[in-house]
């Protein structure tokens, strides 16, 4: 929390610069079939309250049952976030009032969580990393969800969401700029991702934070913090926080103090703004769960949970350095989706490891991207680009052909083996061949052949030329060693 | 321990009851009497005890991860005062 201040991290004020400090909740809904406490399906997209119990619509003399597969993953992500399990944990009722909410308290864990004191190692574009405390994880009910754009007096309830199980995952304050903020949310979520515990899709609402943003002049105590509700996109997060840091820098600045409330974002207004009608709802009076008892289980019980865990994308980053010879930024892109690093790996083993990445990472990424595809609906597969690369390390094909042959797999498909047979793609290595086009070129050029005697960077002229007369086919070396000798060029 | 006048409206607002001027007296007395008698436990020493959760040892039931409830929406909304497509209705909250 008190690391020495990064300079460059600094929001310059109209007369001073300032720190920024930031810390996060994350809600994330817990990846499971049915509700935390009922039967009723947690899929997402079904019709108005058809996806909910006689429990989750709090009749009375429902009974809340747990759902074990919803522990299970609230350890599991404790794990993930090298966090110490809390083996006995304690559910109770945060009350307050909301049409979305029939219980008129939501079942949440406040004093004993399932998950205490953890950390999250993230990478910065820059190349440098921090490390960020994470406080605690603790289970609680999602809320319903109210439409209030359908009728001008109305309100339109829909409780499928209400009783879903969420973690929430609490951040210490340690992040310093909109940057880091970012950062963080995406790692947090590629590791819900890898774990399966969470699907990370924010469009659907799987992951939403609420964002508590302070400032202070570097070295000063903390500022007081307002927390920013429900952001729901991590380019949105980054823009709530620039917002609010400016509007309490301007605060403060023109002599005025900041006042500790919740605000809401609104990205097409680009500002923050106060949610007065929650402030004086803040008095939730915490009490256990009288229809629950505590929630415990032994360490066998976590241990067998721990190693049934995935490799994680930490540790698959440090192998990828290691075994494949990759930089640490092409490792961090490929790891960055557990679907990219099982695609690449299917490409790299027992081929040139870089050449796989630099394929993957180049040519497949961009290609997806620019279709708006993602790598599980890849047209071409870790089989056929493989064959790609081999084709290249035979030598059969130039690595110009090579992108052609991709294009053609990708839009065509087939096996590349096969496909450069039938195409004619061959690359001419057979010098003979090449020389003739050479020869033809050299004699067809006569005032370019006196000219690059003086300026020898025209020789390119002439590479592209043969490779022109030869589709594009002859091997690039063999083409440069001729054309020097023929043209006398050292 | 005891509660003043405003403790008393305080409490009714957050439990969305309705109180008038004229309880808040009477109300605030009730409470105080039911504080007073709770607080005799305070007279026992239970340093060193843990609370107790049940009466039986027991561990907390937990149920398997199936999808065995819902589709039944008409029944959800069957006592809601108003209702359309299935959703309920309400007087408008919006922040």
């Amino acid at each position: 929390m008190n690391a020495p201040v990064n300079p460059k991290k600094l929001i310059k004020g109209g007369l001073h610069d300032w720190e920024v400090v930031i810390g996060m909740e994350i809600h994330a809904q817990v990846t499971s079939r049915s509700k935390l406490f009922s039967g009723a399906s947690t899929a997402f997209g079904a019709e108005p309250n058809d996806n909910v119990s006689l429990v989750d619509a709090a009749m009375p003399g429902m009974l809340p049952v747990i759902n074990a597969e919803c522990v299970a993953q609230a350890v599991r992500t404790g794990l993930g976030l090298k966090a110490q399990i809390n083996l006995r944990s304690v559910f109770d009722r945060k009350n307050y009032f909301y049409p979305d909410l029939p219980q008129g308290y939501q079942i949440s864990q406040y004093k004993d969580p399932i998950v205490g004191a953890g950390e999250v190692l993230v990478d910065l574009p820059d190349g440098e990393a921090i490390t960020v405390g994470i406080e605690r994880l603790h289970l609680e009910q999602d809320a319903g969800k109210s439409l209030h754009d359908q009728a001008p007096n109305l309100s339109f309830v829909d409780l499928n969401r209400s009783g879903v199980a969420l973690m929430e995952i609490v951040s210490r304050p340690d992040l310093r700029s909109s940057e880091e903020a970012k950062a963080y949310v995406t790692k947090l979520r590629t590791i819900l991702r890898y774990l399966g515990t969470c699907d990370g899709d924010m469009e659907k609402g799987s992951l939403r934070a609420d964002v508590n943003v302070s400032v202070r002049r570097p070295g000063d105590p903390l500022g007081t913090r307002c927390e920013i509700k429900n952001v729901n996109s991590i380019r949105f997060i980054g823009q709530a926080i620039e917002t609010e840091a400016r509007r309490q820098i301007a605060i403060i600045e023109d002599g005025g103090s900041i006042s500790q409330e919740t605000r809401l974002f609104d990205p097409g207004k680009g500002e923050t703004r106060s949610m007065r009608s929650k402030e004086e709802a803040h008095d939730y009076r915490y009490f256990p769960d009288p229809d629950l008892l505590p929630l415990e289980f032994d360490q066998a019980y976590v241990d067998g949970l721990a190693a049934g865990l995935p490799e994680l994308p930490d540790a698959k980053k440090a192998r990828f350095v290691a075994d494949f010879g990759l930089s640490a930024y092409d490792a961090g892109v490929l790891v960055a989706e557990r679907s990219s690093a099982d695609y690449y790996e299917a490409v790299a083993r027992g081929r040139d490891g870089k050449a796989a990445a630099n394929w993957v990472i180049n040519e497949l990424f961009g290609r997806l991207n620019k279709e708006g595809l993602n790598i599980e609906a890849s047209p071409v597969s870790a089989g056929q680009l493989g064959s790609i690369i081999d084709l290249i390390g035979a030598g059969t094909i130039s690595g110009k052909i090579a992108k052609d042959l991709f294009e053609i797999v990708w839009s065509e498909g087939g096996d590349p083996h096969a496909v450069v047979e039938a195409r004619g793609m061959k690359q001419v290595t057979d010098t003979g061949a090449i020389e003739t086009a050479v020869d033809q070129i050299i004699a067809q050029n006569p005032d370019k052949v006196a000219q690059a005697k003086e300026k020898p960077t025209l020789l390119g002229w002439f590479v592209g030329q043969t490779m022109k007369a030869t589709g594009g086919k002859a091997n690039p070396a063999a083409v440069n060693a001729l054309l020097k000798a023929k043209l006398g060029i050292e | 321990m005891s509660v003043d006048a405003q403790t008393v409206r305080r409490i009714a607002h957050l439990a969305r009851i309705a109180v008038s001027e004229e309880e808040v007296g009477p109300l605030q007395g009730e409470l105080n009497a039911i504080l007073a008698f709770v607080e005799q436990l305070g007279a026992v020493d239970v340093e060193g005890v843990e609370p107790m959760t049940s009466v039986t040892p027991m561990a907390m039931k937990k149920r398997e991860d199936a999808v065995t409830d819902g589709g039944r929406a008409r029944e959800i909304v069957a006592n809601a005062p108003e209702t359309e497509d299935h959703y309920f209705l309400v007087p408008k909250v919006i922040e």
